[in-house]
């Protein structure tokens, strides 16, 4: 990112634009929201928020999940969650609105496309080939484009209005946007087409064609992954072949929804300098895609009711009272009988608090104004933190209304 | 090298250390602190990264690293506030995947300029890409080597590696080689590469710390992670409780605040001198009683996340692992911080 700080950044109070989650999540036209940032931000919980106040305020939402955090599951009611939408009971649904949750299971989903694309015969032999069997389980991608595949499948059946996607926690921004093509290229490379030359036309081909060379390849590899692996891989591709522009036909369709005027993304980030440099790729990544970005939502900031009340005033103030010959705020309970003395120390307490509070404030005021001088155009919305964490659908129902609390 | 002084560390005789934690905890950070504080007196230190985000690059303000170990710090026993003279290395490493499968295929078939034409014919790419076990054998393969490795005296080339390793939820797998590319090779130099890689990662040369913030999510994985490798035998190594805020107030104190002592909390704030230099009854309403609300409604806030707190470390110490705290280093983790934590974490014990 380039780093613009400095007097500029430091002067703008607000985001010159507010992000209206609400109109957003009311606009019928919205079909598709794509909640994306790095891991650790929030994003899981924001994706279910989401879901729920447009239930609540009349959407029929389905939330697709990857992250498989059981207490978020458990706040929907869910004792857990799988490849299956289930209805989300317990939410108020007003105008025929209506929630359902899923997570993806990768390997369940490339199954399914596998089953659904090939006669039962040859589906067999892919699904019993080992290549297929890591591929499905741990190839790099994989899950990216089973996410991908799954929200096309579920925009297909258009039983539900609005659909909530949560993206991976990819190590790097790009693996989402990367996925549709990954394994079509994956599978459309040069050297696996290589590969597949012998098998389609008796071997001579591509021998004639690289003529030593690939003898010297395929042993070397032969070698390093095992004599078995470059077979499995021809029978793989070989079988998976009538099924492959399938493939890459899906990914681009899927690609092309994401640019569509009904998908807005999110991306999600916490007012720290790492996750903001984060969203700052995002918002590069989704420009160069040419993805509809609505806005960034920044989890987890922290308010105060009291901003009149200086960082320096409260410490000077708590230096006061503890001067007047008490302890600090920590021991305060043990003589908060004890009349007098003992408020003051909880005063005390009470001042530095507010102290490390505003200074907090400041902070991440200072790191959102970084982000803001250089993305003025991103709306923002700011999500004030809460004490504690999500247990239930009234903690997602508060963070869906703090979702909605910047002041326009 | 010199080591002046034995003892006063949890893990003596770990070579390898593999810090791990959910995203967002600071696995890096920690990652990078404790190889400052295992550089102290004197020592020589590894640190390696694996998931091609240049997060040391970025910590440690510095270009980004290339596939080659070079020195990106040094430390002086007086930056983490310790008396002697030794001053330790560390060294990064940034490894990449495709490149350490050349080399090793160079190390067994001198490939010479045949390694290139793999290369371009997409073959590396392709043989890490269609076996992610290869991928993950690769990167500790070389994270072991790095631990092992002799220099011409016959001493260790690293007194300890660190590695900052994938998340949590990844980690157990990534560590586990074995059984990754149990179904890829059955011998050959890959399954022996596994297997000498596997000997080093269960050995007691080996430990896989956890970072973790005292959140209910972040504890969770914590637990499920420590579960899972202790199922696969692989070393649970300690656990880093990160960005730990002091608490300032605790509940008692609030309830004592909020309840008949609200009026004797409202003077002591204008004996504070919240009031200005007034003490008139038209001052105090006017500017310390708009403060009691608010102060009280933080205060109640504060408390309760004293309280999640406290369940969260209970939570933790049932897993009867050695822990560390660092503290949360308000402005961002900047050089300074990063040597403030490796302190912490020396003086804990953890280095």
């Amino acid at each position: 990112m380039t780093g613009k700080t400095g007097a500029t950044a430091a002067e703008r109070a607000e985001p010159q634009t507010a992000l209206d989650v609400d109109a957003l999540l009311d606009d019928r036209e919205t079909r598709i929201i794509v909640c994306c940032g790095s891991g650790g931000v929030g994003k899981t919980t924001t994706a279910a928020a989401l879901g729920v106040r447009a239930a609540e305020r009349g959407r029929r939402v389905v939330v697709l999940t990857i992250d498989p955090a059981r207490r978020l599951a458990q706040s929907m009611g869910l004792s857990e969650l799988d490849n299956t939408p289930r209805p989300v009971k317990g939410v108020a649904a007003a105008n025929g609105g209506e929630l359902c949750a899923m997570m993806l299971d990768m390997k369940r989903t490339f199954d399914e496309i596998v089953i659904a694309h090939s006669d039962p015969e040859r589906a067999r032999t892919i699904l019993e080939n080992p290549f297929y069997q890591s591929l499905s389980a741990g190839f790099a991608g994989t899950q990216e484009y089973m996410a991908m595949e799954k929200l096309g499948q579920l925009r297909a059946r258009d039983e539900w209005d609005l659909i909530v996607v949560d993206t991976p926690p990819s190590r790097s921004a790009l693996d989402f946007l990367d996925a549709p093509n990954r394994l079509g290229s994956f599978l459309d490379g040069r050297f696996i087409r290589v590969l597949m030359a012998p098998a389609k036309v008796g071997g001579r081909g591509a021998m004639k064609f690289l003529g030593a060379g690939m003898g010297l390849v395929t042993g070397v590899l032969n070698k390093v992954i095992g004599a078995h692996v470059l077979t499995d891989v021809q029978t793989f591709v070989a079988a998976l072949d009538s099924m492959f522009g399938g493939f890459r036909e899906r990914a681009d369709r899927t690609y092309r929804l994401l640019q569509a005027p009904g998908t807005a993304f999110l991306v999600v980030a916490a007012p720290e300098r790492d996750a903001l440099r984060e969203a700052a790729y995002f918002v590069d990544r989704l420009a160069a895609d040419r993805m509809p970005l609505a806005g960034l939502v920044l989890n987890r900031v922290h308010t105060t009711g009291a901003p009149q009340l200086t960082a320096e005033r409260a410490l000077a103030g708590a230096e006061t009272l503890e001067e007047n010959g008490i302890g600090d705020g920590t021991s305060a309970a043990a003589g908060a009988s004890g009349g007098s003395t003992a408020a003051e120390a909880v005063a005390a307490g009470l001042l530095r608090l507010h102290a490390e509070r505003m200074q907090v404030i400041a902070r991440e005021r200072r790191t959102r104004d970084r982000f803001v001088s250089v993305y003025p155009d991103v709306p923002i919305t700011e999500v004030p933190a809460l004490p504690g964490d999500v247990h239930d659908l009234d903690g997602l129902r508060e963070i869906g209304a703090r979702l909605n609390s910047t002041p326009a | 090298m010199a080591r002046t002084q034995e003892g006063g560390s949890d893990w003596e005789g770990v070579r390898l250390h593999v810090v791990s934690g959910k995203g967002g905890t600071g696995k890096t950070t920690v990652a990078a602190a404790l190889a400052l504080a295992l550089a102290a007196e004197g020592r020589r230190t590894l640190l390696i990264e694996v998931e091609g985000r240049q997060g040391i690059a970025e910590l440690f303000g510095i270009a980004a690293l290339p596939y080659e170990e070079r020195k990106i710090a040094s430390v002086s026993p007086a930056r983490l506030g310790l008396p002697g003279t030794g001053t330790g290395e560390v060294f990064a490493l940034a490894i990449d995947p495709e490149q350490a499968l050349l080399e090793y295929l160079d190390m067994f078939y001198k490939l010479g300029r045949a390694g290139k034409a793999l290369k371009k014919l997409g073959a590396i790419d392709f043989a890490t890409t269609i076996a992610p076990g290869l991928r993950d054998v690769l990167l500790t393969g070389k994270a072991c080597e790095a631990a092992r490795r002799k220099g011409p005296d016959g001493r260790r080339a690293y007194d300890a590696v660190v590695m900052d390793a994938p998340p949590t939820g990844r980690i157990t797998r990534f560590l586990n080689v074995n059984t990754e590319v149990a179904g890829l090779a059955r011998f050959g130099p890959i399954y022996n590469q596994a297997q000498a890689v596997m000997r080093v990662i269960r050995s007691a040369e080996t430990a896989v710390h956890l970072v973790t913030l005292l959140e209910e999510m972040p504890v969770q994985e914590t637990v499920d992670g420590v579960a899972e490798l202790r199922e696969a035998g692989l070393p649970v190594g300690g656990i880093v409780i990160d960005m730990v805020r002091p608490p300032l107030l605790d509940e008692a104190a609030v309830r004592a605040a909020d309840g008949d002592h609200r009026e004797e909390v409202a003077r002591a704030l204008v004996d504070a001198g919240l009031s200005g230099r007034s003490r008139s009854a038209q001052a105090v309403r006017t500017h310390v009683e708009p403060l009691l609300d608010p102060l009280l409604e933080q205060a109640r806030e504060h408390a309760e996340r004293v309280l999640l707190e406290r369940e969260q470390r209970a939570e933790l110490a049932r897993l009867g692992l050695p822990s560390y705290q660092l503290p949360l280093l308000g402005e961002g983790v900047d050089l300074g911080g990063l040597y403030r934590l490796a302190a912490e974490l020396k003086s804990q014990g953890a280095a």
